[in-house]
C-alpha cells in the first residue's frame, strides 16, 4: 500500500496539460517552410526519395513526404522543417507546401460533414486497422492514449469492436493480403463513421507506393476525412488533427 | 573437398568462392554441421532464382568459432527434394519459403503450409482464405479464431486455437497480411537513400536494428569502412532502441495481467527514451538516424550530458517500479510457469534472441558475431532456463539494466565526427554479402547478392520472429486460452518484419 503511494508520489505529474501549444523537445522534423531562394529546383526534386517535391514553384507534398529531412540538409538555404506538430488537413491539397508560404496548415471547415461534429464532439471511439503498417504509426497511436498525452481527456478512444467505433484510423499502405479485411472491419462499423489515415504509407503508399503487392482501392472507394502526416505520424499530430475535425 | 565458405559477419565474398554441392551432398553436409552443436544454427537459407533453376544457398552460423559457413547448390524450380527439416526441424520455415517463392516441393517435409502469400508467389491458386489450418475430428473440441484486425492497436494476424474447454490444445498461426514485396522493392529501387528507407521500414519498432544491419552490409559490399563515429551511433543506437521497447513490453505485460500501475508507469518512462532519440536524430522511433556512409546527427558532449539527465531521472522510478512487479504475489502468479517452451523445444525450433536466452540457449549476436562497436564491450548475455512469461520479464529487466551500462561507457568516449558527407560507394560485382545483427528481439539476418555489373541481384532479409512465431504456438500449448494475451507480449513478435 504504501509502496504503491510511494510510487505514485515519484512520478510526479506526467501529462501534458496542454497538447495544442506544448513545444516538442529537441529537433522535431514537423511543418516545413520553403524560403524563396534560387537553387538547383531539379537536383532538389531528385533528392527526395519519396517524390514528394514538385517545382515551378517549389512545393512539398507533405502527404508523400517521409520527414527524413534530406532535402533540408542538402538545401539549407531552401527548406526548413518547423517543430510545428500540427499539420493535418481533410483534404490532400491541404498538404502542400509552396515556397514562399509560412502559414499554419488547417483544415477546410467546409469540407467537414455536419454530422462529424454534431454527433462525434463529445466522444469519438475509433477502430484502428493497421494494413501492412510497419507497426511505428501503430506504437504512436498508443502513445496517444497514454498518461501522457491522455487524448482519453477529450472523449477520444480507441476501441476493440468496430461495432462499437464511430470510425476507422487506416495506417500502412494496405496490401493486397490485408485489403479484404480492411473492408468488413469498415463494413462492421454503424453510419455515419469516418475515415483517417493516420502516416505516409496510408495517406499516399509512402516508400511502398508502387509495390505490386498492394491494393488501395479502399482509398478510392471511399473519401478520407482526415489526412495526418508523418513517418510515424506523432501523437501531438493525431490529437490535434482529431481535435480540429471536431471542432475542439 | 571444401562443403562451405566461412566467412567472418560483414565479410563479403566473391560468389563464385561459394561452392556447390549436389544436393545430396548439400543436404548431408549442412545437417551434419548442425548436429549435436547447440552453437551453431542456420541463420539464413533461401533460394536465388536463375532462370529455370534456383541457386540454394545455406549460411550456418559457428558462435564459438565467430564464423559463418556458406555452402549452395543449384536445383530445378518445380524440383522434388528430400526435406532439410526432417534431420532438423529449424529448417522448416525455410523450406517453406522456398517452396512458395519457387515451387521447390518436399517429399518429407513434417509441416508443410504456406509462409506469407508473396505476391510473387509461385501458386496464385493459394490465397488467404484457403490456409490448411490444422484441424481435429472431436464433439468435445472447439476452435476459436483470432483476428487478423485484434482488440489492441497492433499489427494483423490470424490465429486459430484449438480448444477443450479454456485450454489451449493446440495454437497455429498463419501469417501473410503485412506482406508489402519489399524484398522485391530492394531492387527496384535504385538509389541508396530509397533503400535506406526500405530497411528502416522493415519493422518500424526495429527501425535501427533493420537499418544498422542494411548499413553494415552495403558498406562490406561496396569495401567501404565505416569509421568509429558511425560504429558509435549504430551501437549506442541499438541499445537505446532495446532498452525503450523492453520498457514498452513491461507496461505491455502489466496491461494483460491487469495492472494498471506498472502498466502506466512503464508505459510513461518509455517516453524519455523515445523523446531523446528525437532530440539526437528528430525522429522518436529513430526513423533517419542511421545513413550508410555518413549521419546527419553528430553525437556531441552536449547529447552525452541530456543522456545523462534522462538517466538520472529514468533509473530510479525503473528500480522502483520493477522491484514493486517482481514482489508482487499476484502479477507472479501470472508469470511463473505460464507460456513454458522448454530447453529441448527452442532447440528443435531454433529460436533466437530473448526466445532462446529465456530458455538456456545462448544465443546473442553481440557475443557471438560481434558487429560495430560490441567486440570493444564485454558482452554477457542473459540468460534463464524457464522458458516462461517470467524469464521472458526477467531478460527485459535485467537486459534494460544492462544496456544502461552499455551506453554510458560508450558515451564516456565519443569519437570525432567526420563522416557527414556521403561517400561515393559502388558495389563490387558477383559477390555475396551477409549481416548478423543482435537488435532487441534477437538475431536479424541481411544477405545480399549483387550481378555483374554491380547492381542488387537478390535482397534478403530476416528478421528473428521468423523463427520465433513458431516458439509463440509452442508456449500456450495447455495453458489457459486467457493467457494467451500475456504469452503473446512476452514474445512481442514482429508481424512486418515477418510477412515483409
Amino acid at each position: 500500500m504504501f509502496d504503491n503511494l510511494k510510487i505514485l508520489y515519484h512520478q510526479g505529474k506526467q501529462f501534458i496539460p496542454n497538447v495544442k501549444t506544448v513545444e516538442v523537445p529537441g529537433i522535431f522534423r514537423g511543418r516545413p517552410v520553403i524560403s524563396n531562394a534560387k537553387v538547383d529546383e531539379q537536383a532538389l526534386k531528385a533528392v527526395c526519395p519519396l517524390g514528394a517535391i514538385d517545382v515551378n514553384p517549389v512545393r512539398l507534398n507533405l502527404g508523400k513526404c517521409n520527414f527524413c529531412g534530406e532535402c533540408a540538409f542538402k538545401f539549407q538555404s531552401k527548406i526548413e522543417f518547423t517543430k510545428d506538430y500540427k499539420i493535418s488537413s481533410n483534404k490532400p491539397e491541404g498538404l502542400i507546401v509552396t515556397e514562399g508560404e509560412d502559414k499554419p496548415i488547417i483544415l477546410d471547415e467546409s469540407l467537414i460533414r455536419p454530422e462529424i461534429r454534431k454527433l462525434f464532439s463529445g466522444s469519438l471511439k475509433l477502430r484502428q486497422v493497421s494494413a501492412a503498417g510497419d507497426n511505428s504509426c501503430e506504437l504512436e497511436l498508443n502513445a496517444s492514449g497514454n498518461v501522457q498525452f491522455d487524448m482519453g481527456r477529450f472523449g477520444i478512444e480507441f476501441v476493440a469492436s468496430p461495432r462499437h467505433a464511430d470510425g476507422v484510423v487506416i495506417t500502412g499502405p494496405i496490401s493486397q493480403n490485408m485489403a479484404a479485411a480492411l473492408q468488413i472491419t469498415y463494413d462492421a462499423i454503424p453510419e455515419p463513421k469516418i475515415i483517417i489515415l493516420a502516416g505516409v504509407d496510408a495517406i499516399s503508399g509512402g516508400i511502398f507506393a508502387n509495390s505490386p503487392a498492394l491494393d488501395r482501392s479502399f482509398i478510392d472507394r471511399y473519401k478520407p476525412d482526415l489526412y495526418i502526416p508523418g513517418n510515424p505520424v506523432h501523437p501531438l499530430t493525431f490529437i490535434n488533427g482529431v481535435l480540429c475535425l471536431l471542432g475542439k | 573437398m571444401n562443403y562451405n565458405v566461412a566467412i567472418r559477419n560483414n565479410q563479403s565474398i566473391p560468389l563464385k568462392d561459394i561452392p556447390e554441392q549436389s544436393y545430396h551432398t548439400f543436404l548431408e553436409s549442412n545437417i551434419s554441421l548442425l548436429k549435436d552443436r547447440d552453437d551453431r544454427h542456420c541463420v539464413n537459407y533461401f533460394g536465388y532464382g536463375i532462370g529455370e533453376s534456383v541457386k540454394l544457398f545455406c549460411c550456418i552460423a559457428d558462435d564459438s568459432m565467430h564464423l559463418i559457413y556458406v555452402s549452395s547448390c543449384i536445383v530445378n524450380k518445380g524440383a522434388t527434394l528430400n526435406s532439410f527439416a526432417k534431420h532438423n526441424f529449424a529448417f522448416e520455415k525455410f523450406e517453406r519459403e522456398i517452396n512458395e517463392n519457387f515451387g521447390v516441393k518436399y517429399t518429407d517435409h513434417p509441416w508443410f503450409k504456406p509462409v506469407r502469400y508473396a505476391h510473387n508467389r509461385i501458386e496464385k491458386s493459394k490465397v488467404m482464405d484457403n490456409y490448411p489450418f490444422y484441424g481435429v475430428e472431436s464433439e468435445e473440441l472447439h476452435e476459436v479464431g483470432v483476428g487478423p484486425v485484434h482488440a489492441g492497436v497492433i499489427e494483423p494476424g490470424h490465429f486459430r486455437f484449438i480448444c477443450n474447454g479454456e485450454q489451449i490444445m493446440h495454437l497455429e498461426i498463419q501469417l501473410g497480411y503485412q506482406h508489402r514485396g519489399i524484398e522485391q522493392l530492394f531492387l527496384q529501387k535504385k538509389s541508396l537513400i530509397e533503400r535506406t528507407i526500405l530497411a528502416e521500414s522493415i519493422a518500424g519498432d526495429t527501425t535501427v536494428g533493420h537499418t544498422t544491419a542494411f548499413a553494415n552490409l552495403w558498406e562490406s559490399l561496396s569495401d567501404y569502412q565505416a569509421d568509429k563515429d558511425l560504429q558509435f551511433t549504430r551501437t549506442l543506437a541499438l541499445e537505446l532502441e532495446r532498452i525503450a521497447i523492453h520498457t514498452g513490453d513491461l507496461s505491455a505485460l502489466c496491461t494483460d495481467i491487469a495492472y494498471q500501475l506498472g502498466s502506466s508507469v512503464f508505459g510513461r518512462l518509455r517516453t524519455p527514451i523515445i523523446n531523446y532519440m528525437q532530440e539526437w536524430c528528430g525522429n522518436r522511433l529513430a526513423k533517419s538516424l542511421i545513413r550508410v556512409g555518413k549521419t546527419n546527427f553528430p553525437y556531441t558532449e552536449y547529447h552525452a550530458n541530456r543522456l545523462n539527465e534522462v538517466f538520472a531521472a529514468y533509473e530510479p522510478d525503473f528500480n522502483e517500479m520493477i522491484t514493486k512487479l517482481f514482489k508482487l504475489p499476484s502479477a507472479l502468479s501470472r508469470f511463473e510457469r505460464t507460456g513454458v517452451v522448454t530447453h529441448e523445444e527452442v532447440k528443435l525450433i531454433g529460436t533466437v534472441g530473448m526466445a532462446a536466452r529465456m530458455s538456456g540457449l545462448n544465443r546473442d549476436i553481440r557475443l557471438s558475431h560481434p558487429h560495430n562497436l560490441y567486440s570493444t564491450i564485454n558482452h554477457e548475455p542473459i540468460i534463464k532456463n524457464h522458458g516462461d512469461v517470467y524469464s521472458r520479464t526477467q531478460i527485459r529487466k535485467e537486459e534494460v539494466k544492462q544496456s544502461i551500462g552499455y551506453v554510458k561507457t560508450l558515451i564516456n568516449d565519443i569519437p570525432t565526427f567526420t563522416s557527414i558527407s556521403e561517400p561515393e560507394l559502388t558495389p563490387k560485382p558477383e559477390m555475396f554479402a551477409l549481416s548478423l545483427v543482435e537488435g532487441w528481439r534477437g538475431e536479424i539476418c541481411h544477405c545480399a547478392i549483387t550481378n555483374a555489373k554491380g547492381e542488387l541481384a537478390l535482397y534478403k532479409i530476416k528478421d528473428p520472429s521468423f523463427h520465433n512465431w513458431l516458439a509463440l504456438a509452442q508456449s500456450v500449448r495447455n495453458n489457459e486460452i486467457s493467457d494467451f494475451p500475456i504469452c503473446n507480449k512476452s514474445f512481442n513478435l514482429s508481424y512486418c518484419g515477418h510477412d515483409l
